[in-house]
């Protein structure tokens, strides 16, 4: 066990010092993620107003939009290097590897969120700290459904044609119950008095959602990677 | 020439008009219940149907038979089309083979 | 097995043509009238677009688990039947809503996860057609995730309380409303498995020919 959580963490270190030299995914994933944003203010604004309840729709598209950004871009990066090969070549477990790569994935996905929320609840006057840890529990627990599934495929793509396109086309069908209870859970905290009991309680669907996505991906990770 | 044109010209009109009659048909909007039912726990049989309200009913259950019937020979076609084409190439592939 | 596919296939059209008759002398629903005979045909296509996803997902288990290549071939099958059956399922529900509840869709639960789960089958056979090599794999975890909404879709009327009829409907039906359904099931069931017994043969046939241009490549 103390094996796996080395390995784990050897991959995210290699991760970071990459993507601290380079910034490039976290500045792309945060421009797109914000663009994402400005987008659909202008498709819903009117007359200078937002409708009220669309702030936590609005922050989970920009999520999913971006988090697919990132998942492809890093698995690129390990295409393009042919460096995936030689991770999996590496005498480690399979599932490590997979938990390191997620883990990455998740601390940048947090970093964009850290960035992201704020924005959207200054432009669509959202209480972000009305719950601040459930709000933080939901943004976690969404991100890690998404992103435990999303590292999955597209480590799994690494060796399929037409990986840009297909990547959001097998994610969104698969994440949408995640997406549901995280635009679900965070609308009930954004409304003008915050329903702290319905979040709650979709927060313990997501969880239960979390718990079998991340199973079902530790557990098909070494077999689909395999040669 | 110019009839045969002509004829055409007109012809796609009166098309476009009965395929809009006919899915205007299909599509006629039933009279739209004011309060939504509660979900039925379970099917009761009736005799008495209320006159009004079987002929909107029947385009819905025509359409609903209809799009099933072309589904099932549509995929049955198609599969026994890549079928054949596959068999074909199989048995030349294995001719070639001896 | 193919011998046994074409009478099979002929039965179950058979079935299908004389079942319209078997569904007209059934009684009216006292509710909805008329509109409610699109059940026999809704309920019969939507169990077996769950099953597909099921058996898609148990195939796609045994190949990527158990390395069993032929296991591959059941889920290509069962994953396009989904396809067929999952659009019956989509068509004729909103044709029995547009009249039962005056309103073509409703984003409840079973609804929204029974398109997800069609959408999940579309991607699937996306990825099969346009993946090429090497995508074989990633389609079986794709599949062992889209398993994951079945048991969802089953339960999700019974714990919201939608529109839709709860799954309660089916045991407790009368007599009368029971032998069409189930004479529509029954037809229905032999339409699939025979589909997939025909389906499953084209894609181990596909298999065999690519085997043998690779072969002719090799020699």
């Amino acid at each position: 066990m103390n094996d796996f959580f080395r390995v784990a963490w050897h991959v995210v270190r290699k991760d970071m010092t990459v993507e601290i030299r380079s910034k490039e995914i976290l500045l792309t994933t945060l421009l797109f993620a914000v663009s994402v944003v400005l987008i659909f203010s202008f498709a819903i604004v009117r007359e200078g107003r937002a409708p009220d309840d669309v702030a936590a729709g609005i922050l989970w598209v920009a999520i999913s939009f971006a988090g697919t950004l990132a998942m492809g871009r890093t698995f690129e990066r390990e295409r393009y290097n042919d460096t995936l090969r030689a991770l999996l070549l590496a005498p480690a477990d399979r599932p490590a590897i997979y938990a390191g790569k997620l883990l990455g994935l998740l601390l940048l996905l947090g970093l964009v969120e850290i960035m992201l929320v704020p924005l959207v609840a200054l432009l669509f006057n959202a209480p972000i700290f009305a719950f601040p840890g459930m709000l933080i529990a939901l943004l976690v627990a969404g991100t890690l459904g998404f992103a435990a599934v999303g590292t999955l495929f597209a480590a799994m793509l690494v060796r399929v044609r037409s990986r840009d396109t297909l990547l959001p086309v097998l994610l969104y069908p698969i994440t949408v119950p995640v997406m549901i209870c995280g635009v679900r859970g965070t609308a009930a905290l954004f409304q003008a008095t915050p329903d702290e009991p319905m979040a709650r309680l979709w927060m313990g669907i997501l969880v239960a959602w979390d718990v079998i996505f991340v199973t079902l991906a530790l557990w098909t990770f070494e077999p689909v990677m395999t040669e | 020439m110019k009839l045969v044109e002509g004829m055409q010209r007109v012809q796609r009109p009166l098309r476009v008009a009965a395929l809009a009659a006919v899915l205007s048909v299909v599509a006629h909007p039933a009279a739209i219940e004011g309060s939504q039912p509660q979900p039925p726990k379970e099917f009761v049989p009736v005799d008495d149907i209320p006159q009004g309200e079987q002929i909107p009913a029947i385009n819905m259950v025509a359409a609903a038979y209809g799009f099933v019937w072309v589904a099932v020979l549509g995929y049955v076609w198609s599969i026994a089309r890549r079928l054949k084409h596959v068999e074909g190439e199989l048995s030349e592939l294995e001719s070639r083979r001896k | 097995m193919r011998k046994l596919t074409t009478p099979f296939i002929g039965l179950s059209a058979g079935m299908l043509f004389v079942a319209p008759w078997i569904i007209n002398a059934a009684p009216y629903e006292s509710t909805m009238g008329l509109v409610q005979k699109v059940f026999y045909f809704h309920f019969p296509a939507a169990i077996l677009f769950l099953a597909s996803a099921i058996i898609c997902g148990i195939a796609s288990l045994r190949f990527l688990f158990f390395k069993k290549p032929t296991a591959d071939a059941w889920a290509v099958a069962s994953a396009e039947l989904g396809l067929l059956f999952g659009a019956m399922t989509l068509v004729t529900g909103p044709l029995w809503a547009r009249k039962a509840w005056g309103v073509w869709w409703v984003w409840d639960p079973r609804l929204t996860m029974s398109l997800v789960l069609f959408l999940i089958f579309a991607a699937y056979a996306i990825l099969r057609k346009y993946g090429g090599p090497g995508s074989d794999k990633l389609a079986a975890g794709m599949a062992l995730f889209g398993m994951l909404n079945v048991p969802f879709i089953y339960v999700s009327v019974n714990i919201w309380r939608t529109l839709h009829p709860m799954t309660s409907v089916v045991p407790t039906l009368p007599t009368e409303f029971g032998i069409p359904l189930w004479f529509c099931f029954a037809a229905f069931t032999m339409l699939f498995v025979a589909l997939l017994n025909l389906r499953a043969t084209l894609a181990l046939h596909e298999a065999r020919v690519e085997a043998l241009y690779l072969d002719e490549d090799e020699a």
